[in-house]
Formats: C-alpha cells, sequence, structure tokens
C-alpha cells in the first residue's frame, strides 16, 4: 500500500485534539491525533481500554457527546473536506452513508423491536430515498451479500432470533448498505467467539476487495491486526505513539508500548515447548487523562524510562519510511 | 455525606419541624379540632379566633392542621412500614429461592394485586373497627404488592450477579445472602418505593376519612380534606391547607430517602 | 512438566457429570425445554498441575466450572476431591467444605459487592470458616493483601476504587483465603486489558508455585490456555470431545473442531500470519442450541469431515494414545 503515499487520502485525520471536561479537571482525551486511510485500506487502531481508540472513532464520526466532550483543534479531512467545519444538517448525511460503524455489541447496537430487515431499510430510505418497496428488496439483497442464508426469510426475523455471528452480519450490512467509502469497525468481533470471529474476518476482507471500502479496525488484539489491517496505529492516553505497515509494527516494533503490548499476549504456539517463561509484563495501568505530567505519557510504566522522559514529551520521529515513532531512545540513537 | 446533601438536609428539616408541630402544637394552641368557634367558611386572616379560617361547621383550620398531623403521619408511617415488612419479605424470598416459593408467593400477591384496593380497606375497616391501628393496617394489606414485585426484580437481578456466587462460595448461609449480602444492593430503589409508600398511605387515609370509613374521633388532614371537598370553590382554603401539610411531609420524607439512597451508596461517598 | 511417575497423585476426579436445567416443574402442564449444558464429562485434575478447558460460548466449560464446585446444580454423575465426595454433601457439610475449593470470576466488576470495602471482602471466608484466631485475622488479610501485590491500606477502599486488573487481585485474595487446595478459574483474564492479563497470568503462577494450589482453569482464549494449563479439554455442547497434555493438544490436534479452533485464532507471530490464513480450516454457521441436540456426534453439522455414521451414532471418547483422548469416528 505504500505505492498510494503520494495520493491524497481518503480520510486524513491531522492533530486532532479533544478534551472533557470531568470533575478532576480538564482530560485530554485525545492529544494531536494523526491519520491517513488511502482508499481499500486497513487502518489498524490498537491500545488498552482509555487510549483513546474508540474517541478517536468517534470525534471522526462527530458523535463525542457535547458536553462535556469538545473537539478542540485538528481536521478530520474526507476526501479533502473537512468534516468539522460541516454543520450538524450536513454531517447527518455524511454518517451512515459516506463513513459507517460497526459496533463492538450486535445485540444492543441493533433495535430488538424492529425486525432485521426494516433496520437495514431504514438507512436506504434515510439517506438513498428509496421507497420502502426498493429499499426492502436491497435489504435482502444485503443480508445475502453478508453471507446469511435464506435471506427473504431472516429479513423478516428480530435480532434476538439470530445468534450473535449472524447479528454482526446484520450489522455489517446496514453499514455498507449506502456503500460507505469507510467503515469503522469497533472491536467488531470482541463478544464472538473464535471460529465466527474468523468468519467475520474472511466477510470484511471480502467486502473491502469486492466495494474496495478502507476501514478503520479498532481492536486491543494483535492477532485481529496482524489478520486484518495493512497499516497499524498504537495509541497510548490519548496519544499516537507508533504508527507503521502492519509488518514493521509487528516484527520490528520501536516504541517500548507496542513491544510489551505484543510481548505480554500469551500468542498460540503450533510448536509449544515445555519450557514456559513469565509473561512480559507492562507493570501498572492506563494513567488519569487529567493528571499526565509534561512527559511522555508510559513513561511511569516503561523500563527504559530515563530523565528525559519525564520532563519532555517526545515528538513522533521516523524510524523508517513511513514508520514512525514517539520516544525518545530513537532520538538518543539507543535503539530499544 | 449525608450531611453534605442539602436537600435531604432540607428534608429532615422540614420533618422535624411537622414532628414539633403536631407533638408540641396541641400543648400551645389548645383549641379543639372538632369545637365550632366562629361563622362557617370564614376566609383566612379575617377573623383572630381562626387565624386560618374556618371550615364549612366553623372548626378552627389551624387547630385542625395542628392536631390533625398526629394522626395522619402515624398512619402513613404505619401503613409504609407494613407494605415494606411485607413487601420485602415476600419478594426476598421468590426473588432468591424462585420455583414453587415464587410461584406461590407470587400467586398471593398477585390476588392482593387485584383487589380493589379501597374496596377491600374499606370491608376491613367496616368487618373490625374504625381504630387508627386496623386503618394503618388495612393500608398497609393493600399497597404491598408493588413493594414486592419491586423487590423480587432487584433480588432476581442481583442474585445472578457473581458477587452473591462468590459469597456462597466462601462458606455464607442463604439467611446471610438474603438479607446481608443481596438487601443492601437491592435497597436504593426500595428506600425510594417506601417513602413515596409514605405519601400514598397519607393520601390513602384522606380517602377512607372522605368516605367518613377512617376513625371518627381523630382528626386528620385527610378528613379535612374530605370534609372541605363540598366547598372547595367557596373555602379553597379549608381543602389547601390540609392538602399543603400532606404535599409538604410527602415532600420531606422524599427528600430524606433520596438523601438515605445517596447516603449507603460508596460510589457517591467522598473519601 | 510431564512426568513419569506411575501413580498420579489426583486432586479432583468428575465422573460423568451432567448439568440440566429447565424440565418439569412442580406445576403440572408447565413443562420447559431441557438444557443440556454439561453432558456426560469426565476428567481428572493431578495435584499442584492447571487443567484447561476451553471451548466456545455455549460448550459448557463455565456450567463445568460451577457444577465443580457446586455453584451450578449438579443433575447427574459425581464430583470427587480426594475421598470426599463432593457431589453428594448438603447443606453445613457442603458450607464448611467449601474452604477446600474456591473459585476466581470472570468479571472483576460484578465479583465483588460494590458496598463492601476491600478488605473485608478478603477477611469475609476467614471469619465464616474460622480461620484462624479472630485476633490474627486482620493480619492474616494483610499478608493475602501483600500476597497478590496490593498494598495494605487499599483494604479501606471500595471496589470500585480500584481498577479491573487490582479488582482481580482482590478476588484471587478471597479465593486463597482459606488455603483452598483447588481453585476454580472462570475466564479469570479475559475481561481484562491486554496489558493486566500478562500481570494476573504471572500472579496466578507465582501463586501456584508457592502454595501449592491446583487450577481449574475455564478459557476460550487458546493462547492464554496453552501458556497456563499442564492439560487440557476442549468442549463441545456439553461434551468433552478431545483431551490432552498441552505439547500434544497443540501439536497433534486429532479431533476435527480442535484442529478449527486452534487455525481460526489469528496469530500476531512473525512469518506466520499468511500460513495461518491460507490453512485455515474455516468452519460453517454456529453450534446448533443445546436444546435440540442432534443425535450423532453433536460437531457432525458444522464438520467438514462428517460421513454418515457421524450423523447416527455419537463417537465415544476414546484414548489415540497416553494421556490424549478424542471422540471422533474418523480418529
Amino acid at each position: 500500500m505504500s505505492g498510494h503515499q503520494t495520493d491524497r487520502p481518503l480520510l486524513q485525520v491531522s492533530n486532532l485534539c479533544v478534551e472533557f471536561r470531568t470533575r478532576d479537571g480538564i482530560a485530554r482525551v485525545l492529544d494531536e491525533v494523526s491519520l491517513e486511510l488511502q482508499p481499500g485500506q486497513t487502518l489498524g487502531i490498537v491500545g488498552e481500554s482509555g487510549c483513546g481508540k474508540s474517541m478517536t472513532a468517534l470525534s471522526i464520526m462527530r458523535l463525542i457527546p457535547s458536553p462535556p466532550g469538545q473537539i478542540t483543534a485538528g481536521e478530520v479531512r474526507l476526501a479533502g473536506e473537512d468534516l468539522l467545519r460541516f454543520d450538524e444538517q450536513r454531517m447527518r448525511d455524511i454518517r451512515g452513508k459516506d463513513i459507517s460503524m460497526i459496533f463492538q455489541e450486535p445485540m444492543t447496537s441493533l433495535n430488538p423491536v424492529f425486525t432485521v430487515g426494516d433496520q437495514i431499510a431504514e438507512s436506504l430510505r434515510l439517506h438513498e430515498g428509496l421507497s420502502d418497496k426498493e429499499a426492502a428488496a436491497r435489504a435482502v439483497k444485503m443480508l445475502k451479500a453478508v453471507g446469511i442464508p435464506e435471506p427473504q426469510a431472516r429479513a423478516r426475523e428480530y435480532p434476538h432470533q439470530l445468534s450473535g455471528g449472524m447479528r454482526q452480519r446484520v450489522m455489517i450490512a446496514i453499514a455498507l448498505a449506502c456503500g460507505p467509502k469507510v467503515i469503522i469497525a469497533d472491536e467488531p468481533t470482541t463478544a464472538l467467539d473464535v471460529t465466527v470471529q474468523a468468519q467475520i474476518f474472511d466477510l470484511l476482507r471480502d467486502l473491502k476487495e469486492r466495494t474496495s471500502t478502507a476501514i478503520i479496525l479498532i481492536t486491543h488484539d494483535m492477532g485481529a491486526i496482524a489478520e486484518m489491517t495493512d497499516r497499524v496505529t498504537v495509541m497510548y492516553a490519548g496519544r499516537v505513539v507508533e504508527e507503521g505497515p502492519v509488518e514493521a509494527i509487528l516484527d520490528a516494533p520501536k516504541h517500548p508500548y507496542t513491544q510489551g503490548l505484543i510481548a505480554c499476549v500469551p500468542q498460540l504456539d503450533p510448536n509449544p515447548t515445555a519450557e514456559r517463561p513469565p509473561l512480559e509484563e507492562i507493570p501498572g495501568v492506563v494513567p488519569a487523562l487529567t493528571r499526565l505530567g509534561k512527559g511522555c505519557a508510559f513513561a511511569p510504566r516503561c523500563k527504559y524510562a530515563f530523565e528525559r522522559c519525564d520532563q519532555e514529551a517526545p515528538r513522533r520521529v521516523s524510524v523508517d519510511a513511513d514508520h514512525r515513532a514517539a520516544c525518545w531512545l530513537l532520538e538518543e540513537g539507543t535503539s530499544a | 455525606m449525608f450531611r453534605r446533601n442539602y436537600a435531604a438536609m432540607f428534608g429532615l428539616f422540614l420533618l422535624v419541624l411537622l414532628v414539633l408541630v403536631t407533638l408540641i402544637g396541641p400543648l400551645v394552641y389548645s383549641v379543639d379540632p372538632f369545637e365550632i368557634v366562629w361563622a362557617p367558611l370564614t376566609p383566612p386572616g379575617e377573623e383572630a379566633t381562626a387565624p386560618l379560617g374556618t371550615d364549612y361547621l366553623g372548626r378552627d383550620i389551624l387547630a385542625g392542621l395542628i392536631h390533625g398531623g398526629v394522626a395522619t403521619l402515624a398512619v402513613g408511617l404505619a401503613a409504609a412500614l407494613i407494605t415494606v415488612v411485607i413487601g420485602l419479605t415476600v419478594g426476598a424470598l421468590a426473588g432468591f429461592y424462585l420455583g414453587i416459593v415464587d410461584d406461590i408467593l407470587m400467586r398471593v400477591t398477585e390476588f392482593f394485586q387485584v383487589l380493589p384496593a379501597l374496596m377491600f380497606a374499606m370491608v376491613l375497616v367496616t368487618l373490625f373497627s374504625s381504630s387508627l391501628v386496623v386503618v394503618a393496617i388495612a393500608i398497609g394489606l393493600v399497597s404491598w404488592p408493588p413493594t414486592a414485585r419491586l423487590a423480587r426484580a432487584e433480588f432476581l437481578r442481583i442474585r445472578n450477579l457473581e458477587y452473591v456466587s462468590a459469597a456462597r462460595s466462601v462458606g455464607a448461609k442463604n439467611t446471610r445472602i438474603i438479607w446481608q449480602v443481596i438487601l443492601p444492593n437491592a435497597l436504593p430503589p426500595l428506600i425510594v418505593s417506601a417513602t413515596l409508600t409514605i405519601g400514598t398511605a397519607i393520601l390513602f387515609e384522606a380517602g377512607l376519612s372522605f368516605l367518613g370509613l377512617s376513625d371518627p374521633n381523630t382528626y386528620s388532614w385527610g378528613y379535612m380534606i374530605g370534609s372541605g371537598r363540598d366547598n372547595i370553590l367557596d373555602a379553597w382554603w379549608a381543602v389547601t391547607l390540609p392538602g399543603g401539610m400532606i404535599f409538604v411531609t410527602v415532600l420531606a420524607v422524599s427528600l430524606i430517602g433520596d438523601g438515605l439512597n445517596d447516603a449507603f451508596n460508596p460510589k457517591l461517598r467522598e473519601r | 512438566m510431564s512426568d513419569t511417575s506411575s501413580t498420579r497423585d489426583l486432586l479432583l476426579r468428575i465422573e460423568d457429570l451432567k448439568v440440566h436445567f429447565g424440565g418439569k416443574s412442580w406445576m403440572p402442564g408447565k413443562v420447559s425445554k431441557v438444557v443440556h449444558a454439561v453432558d456426560g464429562v469426565s476428567f481428572e485434575v493431578e495435584r499442584g498441575k492447571t487443567f484447561g478447558i476451553v471451548g466456545e460460548s455455549g460448550s459448557g466449560k463455565t456450567t463445568t466450572a460451577l457444577a465443580t464446585v457446586r455453584l451450578a446444580p449438579v443433575t447427574e454423575g459425581r464430583v470427587f476431591l480426594d475421598d470426599l465426595e463432593v457431589s453428594a454433601l448438603k447443606g453445613e457439610a457442603l458450607r464448611l467444605a467449601r474452604k477446600r475449593f474456591q473459585i476466581i470470576f470472570q468479571d472483576p466488576f460484578s465479583s465483588l459487592n460494590p458496598r463492601i470495602r476491600a478488605g473485608q471482602t478478603v477477611r469475609e471466608p476467614l471469619d465464616l470458616m474460622e480461620v484462624g484466631a479472630e485476633s490474627e485475622r486482620e493480619g492474616l488479610v494483610q499478608e493475602l493483601f501483600a500476597q497478590v501485590g496490593l498494598r495494605p491500606e487499599q483494604r479501606a477502599l471500595f471496589p470500585h476504587q480500584f481498577s479491573g486488573g487490582q479488582r482481580q487481585r482482590i478476588g484471587l485474595a478471597r479465593a486463597i483465603a482459606t488455603r483452598p487446595e483447588l481453585v476454580v478459574c472462570d475466564e479469570p483474564v479475559s475481561a481484562l486489558d491486554v496489558a493486566i492479563q500478562a500481570q494476573i497470568l504471572n500472579l496466578m503462577r507465582r501463586l501456584q508455585d508457592e502454595l501449592g494450589l491446583t487450577y481449574l482453569f475455564i478459557s476460550h482464549d487458546l493462547g492464554v490456555v496453552q501458556y497456563i494449563c499442564d492439560e487440557i479439554a476442549v468442549m463441545y455442547l456439553g461434551q468433552i470431545v478431545e483431551q490432552a497434555d498441552r505439547v500434544s493438544l497443540f501439536v497433534r490436534p486429532q479431533h476435527p473442531y480442535t484442529k478449527a479452533l486452534l487455525s481460526a485464532v489469528p496469530s500476531a507471530r512473525p512469518g506466520k500470519r499468511a500460513a495461518n490464513q491460507a490453512q485455515r480450516i474455516r468452519l460453517e454457521g454456529d453450534p446448533p442450541s443445546p436444546i435440540n441436540l442432534p443425535k450423532g456426534c453433536r460437531f457432525a453439522g458444522r464438520c467438514p469431515l462428517a460421513e454418515a455414521r457421524c450423523h447416527e451414532t455419537p463417537p465415544e471418547l476414546k484414548v489415540i494414545e497416553t494421556g490424549h483422548k478424542v471422540a471422533c469416528h474418523l480418529v
């Protein structure tokens, strides 16, 4: 995908800052977040909970609850146009049509009192102005496209009558209904079993190839990142700490947080040995965003931290073409 | 925490004031509320003998407000207490044990729920006597089913949480699980509903009084409203003033209930 | 890990465990459908070892765990802890026996009573089981807090003042308070953040070494199971389909379901990614419901290799080599 570098990106988020007013003061939940998405590309955003992954998605959709949240700086450009300048009316047209979202819990994101067919048709009537009949027919087609057997019959069923995997397929059908340019999938398989997760991943990959939709996949699972993405953005405490092509991030991570995130998960080994060394740990927890110091947010949990890390926040520097990380170790030349 | 909750403190202040007025008031203002003191339907502020006016028989409204409080508050509290005790016990046992216990208790609850409450209370009062005790019991008996349903729903929800299993796993007996593990967590909605029950009970007593079924020898706010209703257009004060007292009482109790609820909740407890 | 001592010191023995929910009611005419949550499960766990059960939702792994510690009803079958028939205990005898087996739950948010301080939560088992003299218990609680990596002054805090990982530590402290022999762990890390999972897994292994604990470890995460378990059973729709020591199971999986499950796990290992996707065994559909079970092999409906006999007769769990059992007609 590096060949696309010179093209204008489909979605470009630059220096996005979001603040939340809380009882303990102002929390900067996103701090100069930047990312780029090319057509047909899958970008992974990875990090622990509270790192700003979902907040990034909501900011792109302009769905931050306000108050207490507020976008204080930055740009979100979709095909060149800054979404942050649009009024609410225009934004409603964008949501579900140009950018759509898939959530983690398909049970709670589907409305239990409407049939799944109606819920897909709803978005078509709203955005494409189709008649009831046309929309219903398209809904059945969409169900078929996401691999639901007997789509005719299924369209007339209610969410509780479907299994978790089927419900997530319905969610994907709703997201895809209007042919969006970007799909944001927020932990789409976390609530599903692995065999069903594999089916959903196959489906997403297949749809991406057929429709050249770009996908932002938000996850905490490095396995899913490896499976699905072309590029990866690693977030910590509302900041982008590392970004690059998936191979570089997984095989040669530069930021100690990325390294820890990969090492602390027991990966399934097809040839396990009898020896089992203790897992690598990232000590401590994600800091409260109201109490971040002026230094690197990860410094208190970082085993390589030195004086400078507590005093100044590192900037993102290039470690390779297309691969950047924000860590003082990289600038000091003492690579971790 | 409770003391820092101004609304709750205000409620407590109101309630203390009401209790003082109803307990000490009669000693200071010893006019008999049943006695006819002046011309009927005198508006407030016109006559020093009856500063808040008189009702359709010429009885002193102020005396009624002061003397009628004891009966009203006592019946309200007693009926609410009976409601909570029966409702909580039935709901807790049904929601905890489920199965046959639940089926039987819930059928009983439904039986009480479909009875027309006022009729049933009237029958009880007519059968026994119209003393305040019987009135309180009658109100309690017809009001507990909603509390039981609420308690059962809370118990059903909480009994499946893992900390209940954890308590059993570390050796807690059923009685401990019901009363010391589940109940404290089920209390918040129950406290709110209990405070509302006090209000309903007071109004219920007013209804019975209106029908002439409450204790004829005690003067209560409900009795005042009942007797003044026919002349509501000519003498608003005979109805509005006791109504205002009931309103203030219910408000005070609700504020206290909310405050207690917050005080019990460790999440809201500042360190 | 694979010691060859002839007599295995078995702590937990489960024989033909069945847990069925629903069915007949005391009221005539009110019959609900029977859910066969666990349907004939047998296994043994060696003292000081970790036995893992993996499976997807609806496989009955959690119900098996709960029934083992008598938190779910045992419909049929027997559970032994040493020579004690746990499944036959009742009332006070059962309550007192709970001292010997404890459980850690999945959700660190619902597993602690929100109205009770952390110290009291850990002290409760000591009080209820009368462990030590009353005057010593506060000291024991302090010791337990230190053991799971919490500071003693945190005893005075309420659950909501802790992070998920810390809450799970409190749950661990509560579970080991009575010095149990068996600790059942029901998905103890799946609700935790990835970076916190490692902390808890390492802590669990350290406690096992220090206290000689035996774990029955339930998880859907094969990476975690591979890391922490000595022996593993794979469950599907209430039954064990394959069981082996950790090396055999992952190196030589035999049951088609085990193979599919292993191949479905996305891998972040360098060089594994493309191969992983290409060799994946893809399963169609979802597991059938445990209410209307198929009469043959329960996996047959999704099995890529199923033959006619698979739909007719259920396969037995057979030993195919020492310590490796499989329930499949084709093996």
